[in-house]
């Protein structure tokens, strides 16, 4: 009788998820969940969690323990509004999202990498070491975002920006307008970074206006510049950086 | 000569801090006594040296950071020419309010199973009284130091932090009185304000902010459907110092949530007295009238904001008043001896309610309770207005408030009680940073209406802090300390501290010299001409 209690004891610091069911977890998972990681887990500005192994839960415990707590230096943050039981649900509902078929990327990343490197993509973009850095750092854009997910900021980059990289629009007193990324801003003063790559520095009160535009973006679209399967590469390259 | 300055120190050091120059507040002789500078708590200075004419000068003298890491909310209290800080989690620091340099310092010894269950290892300020300096602590007890040393006069317990209950908020000296309120509304607490003897820290009174059995508003807690008495377990946490009618000894103070918070399901009724202030007998503590703000809230809209005492006209008849800018974004003005509803208007977005009745009650707009897929709702969670302060200028009949304009999608979820555990059904993801903004906003105390506003980068969690010079301070999350002028909002002023601003600024006087103090994150801020 102990050795079965112990068993059970032992199990149980095993696998926290040890008859928890993914249906109730699916309620919980799309009201909270899916708004990054999309409706079914698929991915969406948060990464795919269609996966059966998740780098940064590797055990049932460990995604456990990221559902609540979150993961430090990312947009995921902590779910500590859920019980425990409902962060062992949510945890059995994402682990079953492991057995469903990916949407297949299509792409052949090799090809994906030489089209990195000849359309213009390092003059923006760093790659482990590589590249120039004004736009977003991409040598692990993979554990991040989903290959849907990329694959439409190259042909819209203006539908999903996150904060950190939003456009302004600054109007200098002279009449001077350019724009520039916002590298941060309080309620007197913004840095920005021009296209020049140059961090600048304003007192708001010195400026004629500053335009917020987050639904524009620094980068162009390559919609038209590549064919559709040079961008399923492409995506398929950058889905494959992790 | 140094040994002339040494005894003059000292004489000032010894001073007692008698219960009249409390009640006198003692502003205009630079002294800041208590938490919110008077027990009416205005939080305004009647100090004139700095003005909107001289303001863009204003420059930092000294600079203190604690010894421990974590979020710096004191108040200071300055007296006599010391100054009492806490720090987090529990330690209280005096200081030379001309240097910065340490006097003494108690540091509280933490159990190390103490969890803070929904909040931040905090402590909000201290209370002074004769030659005692009080604080309450993470850990649920209420300490008496001695104001020269620090060493500790008596420590009693009251309440047992292992089932949730924490102490952050700076004690209330009342007449013949020391009171304290509890954090702890996410753990299924029952909360309480205390009162205690100052000399000896006998317990004098308290006062449950829910009615137990066979007593009025116990029946607006139904059972749950396990038949569980919800009662004990409601929450209505007094996580925030209140204010203090010397003339008629009534205490003032704001109650916290119901819990579980999102999911009310679980506690049918109005569960008085969550989300209202309750007016008591500073005596006995016998309950004098209380107002409920937000009937069965499900927002987690504590109405433990400020409560400010007055007297002004309201509709042409002059009035004693109790005026607050509550979480749930509606503004009040309340008769201060009966409890009676006079004005209340929203003074930030709201779209819980259509309105409020002739007696003060929200209409609440169908379907605005928190779900199982999100509903979304202004204010979030963190209300219109928090627990930081708010200023206020009698003489300009102005209420200046820190506003939160922030919606969030609320959840329903799943609650247990299990003592010393997060007891609240649900939670809300707010809408991404640049969707909110802050502000602050002066409002006319009579009728609610806007004089101006000043927008801030994101919404504050730092109070403010009017002056009869005409400025009025703030600080932001993103580190600015900033004045305004009072009159119009004009930006005059600002200082990037470095640190995220939690906390509220008083202003006292050094050597004759006007100070303006801000803790920042990690440091405390002096400021003067």
């Amino acid at each position: 009788m102990l050795n079965l209690i112990i068993f059970a004891l032992t199990l149980a610091q095993a696998d926290p998820l040890v008859g928890f069911s993914p249906a109730e977890g699916k309620r919980l998972f799309d009201g909270q969940c899916a708004v990054c990681h999309g409706i079914g887990g698929g991915g969406s500005t948060g990464p795919s969690l269609q996966k059966p192994l998740l780098p940064r839960a590797k055990t049932n415990a460990g995604l456990v323990t990221v559902i609540q707590e979150g993961i430090p230096n990312t947009q995921m943050p902590g779910a500590w509004q859920m019980t425990e039981h409902e962060a062992r649900l949510v945890a059995t509902y994402v682990r079953s999202l492991g057995k469903v078929e990916q949407a297949p990327i299509t792409g052949n990343a090799k090809s994906g990498e030489d089209l990195y490197k000849k359309s213009g993509c390092v003059n923006c973009h760093i790659v482990n070491g590589v590249g120039r850095g004004f736009g977003p750092e991409l040598s692990t854009i993979g554990l991040r975002r989903a290959a849907t997910h990329l694959k439409q900021s190259l042909t819209d980059p203006a539908a999903n920006v996150a904060a950190e990289f939003m456009t302004v629009r600054i109007t200098t007193r002279d009449k001077g307008v350019f724009k520039a990324m916002r590298v941060n801003e309080d309620s007197f003063t913004i840095q920005v970074k021009d296209s020049a790559g140059r961090f600048q520095s304003f007192n708001k009160q010195d400026l004629a206006k500053i335009d917020h535009l987050p639904k524009e973006s620094m980068m162009p679209s390559y919609k038209t510049r590549l064919q559709p399967a040079q961008l399923d590469d492409l995506a398929a390259y950058m889905a494959g950086l992790k | 000569m140094k040994l002339c300055a040494f005894l003059l120190l000292s004489a000032l050091g010894t001073a007692q801090v008698n219960f009249p120059r409390i009640v006198s507040g003692e502003l205009d002789k630079g002294n800041w006594l208590t938490y919110s500078g008077n027990l009416e708590a205005h939080r305004h200075s009647p100090l004139k040296q700095i003005t909107p004419a001289n303001v863009a000068s204003l420059k930092p003298i000294w600079i203190y950071q604690p010894a421990i890491a974590g979020r710096f909310e004191t108040s200071p209290v300055v007296v006599d020419g010391m100054m009492y800080i806490t720090e987090p989690p529990t330690v209280v620091t005096a200081l030379d309010p001309k240097t910065g340099r340490k006097l003494w310092r108690y540091e509280r010894q933490l159990p190390t199973d103490l969890q803070t269950i929904g909040f931040g290892r905090v402590n909000r300020g201290v209370a002074v009284l004769d030659d005692m300096v009080y604080v309450a602590t993470l850990d649920a007890h209420l300490v008496a130091l001695d104001s020269k040393s620090g060493a500790v006069r008596w420590d009693v317990a009251v309440a047992d932090y292992k089932l949730g209950y924490c102490l952050t908020a700076a004690p209330l000296v009342i007449k013949g009185a020391i009171l304290t309120g509890t954090a702890g509304g996410e753990a299924g607490i029952r909360g309480f304000i205390d009162a205690y003897d100052p000399k000896t820290g006998k317990q004098l009174w308290r006062f449950y902010t829910i009615p137990g059995p066979g007593e009025p508003g116990n029946d607006t807690w139904a059972k749950d459907a396990k038949g569980n008495d919800t009662w004990k377990t409601g929450g209505g946490s007094t996580w925030v110092t209140g204010s203090y009618d010397v003339k008629t000894n009534t205490v003032y103070w704001g109650v916290g949530n119901p819990g579980p918070d999102w999911n009310g399901d679980f506690r049918q009724g109005d569960n008085l007295y969550t989300c209202s202030l309750v007016a008591l007998d500073g005596a006995t503590g016998k309950l004098r009238w209380h107002f409920q703000f937000t009937p069965h809230d499900t927002h987690d809209w504590d109405a433990t904001e400020i409560p400010v005492l007055t007297d002004m006209v309201v509709r042409g008849k002059p009035r004693k008043v109790v005026i607050m800018a509550n979480r749930n974004a509606f503004y009040y003005v309340l008769d201060r001896d009966t409890g009676e509803f006079l004005v209340g208007t929203p003074y930030a977005k709201q779209t819980w309610a259509k309105g409020l009745d002739d007696k003060g009650r929200p209409e609440v707009i169908p379907g605005s309770q928190p779900s199982v897929e999100g509903t979304l709702v202004w204010p979030s969670l963190q209300g219109a207005t928090n627990w930081f302060s708010p200023s206020y200028d009698q003489a300009g009949g102005t209420l200046y408030v820190a506003v939160r304009e922030m919606g969030s999608y609320y959840y329903k979820g799943e609650a247990e009680y299990k003592a010393g555990t997060f007891f609240a059904g649900g939670g809300e993801r707010a809408l991404k940073p640049d969707d909110n903004y802050g502000a602050i906003r002066a409002l006319d105390a009579a009728t609610g209406k806007r004089k101006w506003e000043f927008r801030l980068q994101s919404p504050p969690w730092a109070g403010v802090l009017s002056t009869a010079g005409g400025v009025v301070f703030g600080g932001t999350n993103e580190g600015n300390f900033f004045a305004l002028d009072s009159k119009t909002g004009t930006p005059l002023w600002n200082f990037q501290t470095g640190g995220e601003i939690v906390a509220n600024p008083v202003s006292f006087l050094v050597d004759g010299k006007q100070r303006v103090a801000i803790a920042a994150q990690g440091a405390l801020l002096v400021f003067g001409l």
